[in-house]
């Protein structure tokens, strides 16, 4: 068995700029574990720009953004393995891995950050109704097969969901020659960023459907149609709403869902964005398991994995050292009215460092709204926000010598202007 | 000039022709899909039947009662995973009692063991169930199988035994001309001494191909539910509802993967390949799924799917001799239970049927088993470790959710009824079943498979005809 | 005429209302006119994209212009781009197409491919 300080799994963004965080803050005996043959995880096939303003302050395209982790890692030494699966992770932290060249090998860590990424939700999950043709796609799949190997999926093409993925997608096809007819989304606000509303559907004329949704694929072998409806307020077909589209393909950006296959066999516990609950260090129920990324929950920017993927190696640091001790003032953080969840969901007061950062997402789109962080009655942060929307991550930092130490529930909520 | 030439490639033409390699004949399987096993015999509950349920004295009582006992042997020759976990066929009201006895006395004149359980008992064996639950029939021997390896390792050890296989060629005509038949299909024509007819729900098309026929197959859908590896202990048994005349009902059943089956509905279906499923349907599979086992976790679910049950006008399996030909032997609508009746199907049709016509020679050299797979996942990390050692290949992971590595694809690509399409390759390894659906795996399935046949990735299917994947290449030179 | 935009200044993605006078009209603050004026009198996009490579890895190598194209020029980049062949090794920052346009602006590799 092998042993090691910091075990990484996942060499994506987020397990890279944990490694070069921990690696600065003394813990050199870390190893990164990647499945794939290359570091930088689903960054590799996003080669549209946008990336970095915050961590590099200037935009950088995926594999940009990756190659500047990547070369740091390897400047610095940083022991990983490509072309290796996690295939468990023990409760006394042993990691068993396997490739081509050492077999299954156990590692034995006193830590361990999970870095590893999400997936996609798929045409199973969401139980498309009508035929089982083939034509229909994650937008991610397409992602790969158009920007590594060069393969349009199909020509003609519509969208459901109008996550950013699926929204890059329609501009990414066009650009190579397909048509894409239209984007529909079942919410009544789209999922993704105005920006690229604007560059990748308006710019190309792509209509977008809001409160509409697929209805029926049809096509006995490969796709060729797809049938849309506009629904009610209670997600509901109106009759007499349908459209029909004559399309090759069906791409799906439909959400993502934290990878925690890993912990499925661990005592862990999981909170609404379906990662495992954390505190303030990014640590998992069991002492010396962190998590962070999207495995934790999906973040919209790549800056934000990785500032989350510090605050983990900076935990991971702390309990090596013996200082993540669980005990004194205790709080849960509640989500409230108006916000979908906040991470961390338990904060260990006297672990933390100088300040503790709690990232939410509200539960629907907000004009002039104030938003509160509370512990007790005790305002901690009132925020004014002309406007705020599902798809943007809400990331508030407060210093730890603003707790008052004397209730055990923090609360972020909106308030809305009558 | 072949012996005998069997349409369809199911899991019934697959043993059928496992059972007549072991005889000194020239076969051939011909179907229209890309893979064996594509049609009923992959879209279905994966149940093998204890036998408790088919009317007495029928050929579908006794051939299920009959392929229910071959199955232990049959599985182990063929490398295929069977559990006989039993199955509870539950009352959840007291008016439903009395049928519980009468279903316990068609076991016995069916031969098959069953015991009448109390709630206590039922509510002990299955915590899970419904509370109300008044009683059950257990039948011991019913069990779960896997039906994609069963007719994939079925048609493999056939091929191994000598047996040709033509995958998409659909029969377009049957024509005899003097002692033989000639079998035309839309890329060759064939000739045989002998035809069977398993072409499932196509068998009534393919037997008016030689005559006039007094009955029909009707496709008769079914949509599923199936669960992700969820934890252990959801049901232990396959859990029925009492039978109605629409069939055995919608059941609830681990399968032989560690997913869980919901279904199957039961709708009339005039169109042979409609293979959709709808809310309205699916909707009330659950309702009555949750009936039974309130807690089915359907936040779980992974797929939905239907399958088409090749259900004769007869309410009986059609097996025998055509009117006007004595060489032309019909294995039609074979519907529920036709899955644990396939083996005993196959000893009946040549027995009965073949022997009489066709002179049979064992062959010496006849070997009933498959080449043994290795799973990775299931073995020791010190067993793991030798098997890498000797072959990399299975060192690297390809499929992540359901820990397929490189080397389980390439064995099944080396075989000799290799997988040619990304479903193919799904049904033999799990590569692509798990809760991505094949998100990640998918490309690296269709570049190992595009390496292994020697093809650009634009030629590898999903699944049917014109299911490409990587369809248009992009910056094409002109 | 009246043309109407989405502001993509922050996330509030006001509806702006532009008249003929350059006028802006809709906007919460004055970031959403200065977007308006711009989009409306010279409207850039950075182009992301792929080029053909001979590799040991992918087919495709990303590329992106390294400052934003004249919308209008977008199309005709892209035929541009899709008649470039790179053969590994190829590194970030590398040319692919120099001074497209005579825009001043150039097509450069965004990943490193070394076989």
């Amino acid at each position: 068995m092998l042993n090691r300080d910091l075990v990484i799994i996942g060499g994506g963004s987020a397990g890279m700029a944990a490694a070069v965080k921990a690696h600065e803050l003394g813990v050199k005996d870390i190893l990164i574990l990647e499945k794939n043959n290359y570091l930088g995880g689903i960054l590799n096939q996003c080669i549209h720009n946008g990336f970095g303003l915050h961590e590099f302050k200037e935009e950088l395209t995926g594999p940009e953004f990756m190659t500047r982790f990547s070369d740091q890692v390897n400047a610095l030494g940083i022991e990983y393995r490509l072309n290796s699966n996690v295939i468990n992770v023990s409760n006394d932290k042993v990691v068993t891995y396997s490739n081509k060249e050492e077999g299954v090998v156990e590692v034995k860590a006193k830590a361990i950050i999970l870095t590893a990424g999400c997936y996609e939700r798929n045409a199973g999950a969401i139980q498309i109704a009508g035929d089982r043709p083939s034509g229909i796609y994650t937008a991610g799949q397409a992602q790969l097969y158009l920007n590594c190997y060069g393969y349009l999926v199909g020509k003609k093409v519509f969208i459901l969901g109008s996550g950013d993925i699926g929204l890059i997608m329609a501009r990414r096809m066009t650009l190579e020659g397909a048509k894409v007819l239209g984007v529909a989304e079942l919410m009544p606000y789209s999922a993704g960023l105005n920006r690229n509303i604007v560059q990748c559907l308006q710019d190309f004329n792509i209509p977008l459907y809001l409160s509409h949704t697929v209805k029926e694929v049809k096509g006995k072998k490969h796709l060729e149609k797809v049938v849309i409806a506009k629904v009610d307020d209670h997600m509901k077909f109106i009759p007499g709403t349908e459209m029909e589209f004559d399309v090759d393909t069906l791409l799906l950006s439909v959400g993502l869902i934290p990878n925690v296959d890993l912990f499925n066999e661990l005592p862990l516990s999981f909170s609404k964005t379906r990662g495992a609950k954390v505190n303030q260090a990014m640590e998992t129920e069991i002492p010396g398991i962190f998590s962070a990324g999207n495995v934790l929950h999906v973040h919209d920017l790549v800056d934000y994995v990785v500032s989350e993927a510090k605050e983990a190696a900076i935990g991971a640091k702390l309990y090596l050292d013996g200082k993540l001790t669980h005990k004194g003032h205790k709080y849960d953080v509640i989500p409230g009215n108006g916000v979908g969840y906040v991470v961390p969901q338990v904060v260990y007061i006297d672990d933390a460092s100088d300040s503790i950062s709690f990232k939410f997402r509200v539960a629907h789109p907000f004009k002039d709204v104030n938003i509160y962080i509370k512990d007790g009655e005790t305002v901690l942060k009132k925020i004014f926000k002309p406007a705020i929307i599902p798809s943007e991550m809400e990331i508030v930092n407060i210093p730890k010598a603003n707790f008052t130490r004397e209730t055990n529930t923090i609360s972020v909520y909106v308030e809305e202007k009558k | 000039m072949f012996d005998v030439i069997i349409v369809g490639a199911g899991v019934v033409g697959s043993l059928l022709a496992r059972k007549l390699s072991s005889y000194q004949l020239d076969v051939l399987v011909i179907d229209k899909e890309t893979d064996v096993g594509n049609v009923t015999s992959m879209a279905n509950s994966a149940i093998v039947h204890s036998g408790y349920d088919p009317v007495p004295g029928t050929l579908k009582a006794k051939l299920n009662v009959a392929g229910n006992k071959m199955f232990p042997k049959l599985c182990d020759d063929l490398d295929v995973s069977l559990d006989l976990i039993g199955s509870l066929t539950v009352a959840l009201y007291d008016e439903q009692l009395p049928l519980l006895n009468d279903l316990a006395k068609r076991s016995a004149q069916n031969g098959v063991e069953v015991k009448l359980l109390s709630k206590e008992e039922v509510l002990a064996m299955e915590p899970n169930i419904n509370k109300d639950v008044k009683g059950a029939l257990l039948a011991p021997s019913a069990g779960i199988v896997n039906p994609f390896t069963l007719t994939v390792h079925a048609m493999e050890n056939a091929v191994d035994n000598g047996v040709k296989l033509a995958l998409r060629e659909e029969v377009l005509s049957i024509k005899k001309e003097g002692d033989k038949f000639v079998v035309k299909t839309n890329k060759n024509s064939y000739e045989s001494k002998l035809v069977i007819n398993a072409a499932g729900v196509y068998s009534d098309k393919i037997h008016k191909m030689i005559e006039p026929i007094d009955y029909e197959v009707k496709a008769r859908k079914g949509e599923y539910f199936v669960l992700d590896h969820y934890k252990k202990g959801l049901v232990n048994h396959v859990i029925f509802p009492l039978p109605s005349e629409k069939g055995k009902g919608i059941l609830v059943a681990p399968t032989t993967s560690g997913n869980y089956i919901v279904g199957p509905s039961s709708e009339w279906d005039d169109d042979k390949e409609d293979l959709s499923t709808d809310k309205p349907t699916l909707d009330n599979v659950r309702a009555q799924a949750t009936d039974m086992v309130p807690s089915i976790p359907f936040n779980q679910v992974i797929r939905t799917f239907a399958g088409l049950r090749p259900t004769p006008s007869t309410h009986d399996f059609v097996i025998g001799f055509a009117k006007s030909d004595d060489h032309f032997i019909n294995v039609s609508g074979i519907e529920s239970p036709g899955l644990v009746s396939s083996p005993a199907i196959a000893e009946y049709v040549v027995n009965e049927f073949v022997s009489k016509v066709l002179k049979l020679e064992p062959k010496a050299s006849y070997n009933p088993k498959v080449r043994r797979r290795v799973h990775l996942k299931d073995l020791l990390i010190s067993e793991r470790n030798k098997i890498i050692k000797e072959n990399p290949d299975y060192g690297y992971i390809v499929c992540n959710c359901e820990k397929v590595t490189l080397g389980e694809i390439r064995d099944e690509l080396s075989r000799s009824v290799p997988p040619y399409t990304v479903k193919a390759l799904k049904k033999r390894t799990r590569a692509g079943f798990g809760k991505c659906q094949g998100g990640f795996c998918q490309p690296l399935v269709i570049k190992e498979l595009a390496k292994h046949f020697n093809v650009s990735m634009d030629q590898i299917l999903l699944d049917k005809e014109d299911s490409n994947i990587c369809r248009y290449k992009t910056k094409e030179v002109k | 005429m009246i043309r109407e935009l989405i502001c993509i200044t922050c996330p509030r993605g006001c509806h702006l209302k532009v008249d003929e006078n350059l006028n802006v009209t809709g906007n919460f603050c004055p970031r959403g006119a200065a977007y308006a004026k711009a989009e409306l009198t010279h409207p850039v996009r950075t182009l992301t994209s792929t080029v053909v490579i001979k590799s040991n890895l992918d087919n495709r190598v990303p590329v992106k212009s390294n400052n934003p194209l004249p919308k209008e020029l977008i199309a005709k980049a892209m035929e541009e781009i899709n008649k470039v062949r790179l053969s590994a090794p190829v590194h970030i920052g590398d040319v692919a197409i120099k001074n497209i346009f005579d825009t001043g602006v150039d097509i450069v590799v965004t990943k490193n491919v070394l076989e």
